[in-house]
């Protein structure tokens, strides 16, 4: 099966853990939100306490873990929300 | 981000557009609250609310200096304007401003500004109530609190 990529963006606790804005992750098509959890969790030891929590945004609309990803598709993980 | 008012005063009269909603850095002071007002505001609209909300000294018995805002601008802009369209069709609020700024703000300073003009006032307040409340809810925006003895991206 290929393999497509999909474009992280981090933001706040995210940002300041990984110390960058952004990121690739190469996954097989069809790969689920799930699914890049756990990648980023494996590749991305630091971020293993915040992902849990964290709501999921691909393309800036809030998804399900089941949701199937794109090549290209932008992820974004959403930690607990502070506006206001 | 076209940030300066009057950016959104030219789109104001280029467009009649009664509906702004924004990711800022610049600063929300009194001038730039009642800037808002008075271009959201239609000669049908007699009853205006705003709602200011303002970086308070403490929280969870801690105080606080300053606080830290971060947003994913363009899905909160996206998000904001699915919260005017709601209020749009459920109160017929159809003139409103939502602005959240970003950045680092001290006690007082505002962080976010909700202006809803309406014909009467009852469906203002609703609306106006309703905008915060989703904002605070739905819109991808974060904030680190920085105390004197630390600091830490916080919920709520």
């Amino acid at each position: 099966m290929a393999n497509m990529l999909v474009k992280i963006r981090y933001f706040a606790a995210l940002r300041e853990t990984t110390g960058r804005g952004d990121d690739t992750l190469e996954l097989p098509d069809g790969a689920t939100v799930a699914e890049a959890r756990e990648r980023l969790t494996a590749t991305q030891p630091a971020l293993a306490r915040l992902l849990p929590v964290c709501a999921v945004a691909v393309n800036r609309a809030y998804v399900a873990a089941d949701h199937a990803l794109t090549d290209g598709d932008e992820l974004v993980f959403i930690p607990p929300l502070g506006g206001g | 981000m076209a940030d300066s008012i009057q950016a959104a005063e030219s789109e104001q009269a280029n467009q009649a557009a009664t509906r702004i909603i924004r990711i800022t850095r610049e600063a929300l002071d009194d001038a730039t609250v009642r800037a808002l007002v008075r271009q959201v505001t239609q000669s049908s609209d007699g009853g205006i609310v705003t709602f200011e909300g303002v970086v308070r000294d403490s929280a969870r018995g801690k105080r606080v200096q300053a606080l830290e805002y971060d947003a994913y601008p363009e899905m909160a802009e996206q998000e904001m304007t699915r919260i005017a369209d709601e209020v749009a069709s459920r109160w017929g609020a159809t003139h409103i401003a939502m602005l959240h700024r970003i950045g680092r703000m001290t006690v007082g300073e505002c962080s976010v500004v909700v202006v809803v003009a309406c014909p009467h006032r009852a469906e203002a307040f609703d609306a106006c109530r309703y905008a915060i409340d989703t904002l605070k809810a739905t819109v991808p925006i974060w904030k680190k609190e920085i105390a004197e003895d630390g600091e830490e991206w916080v919920e709520g």
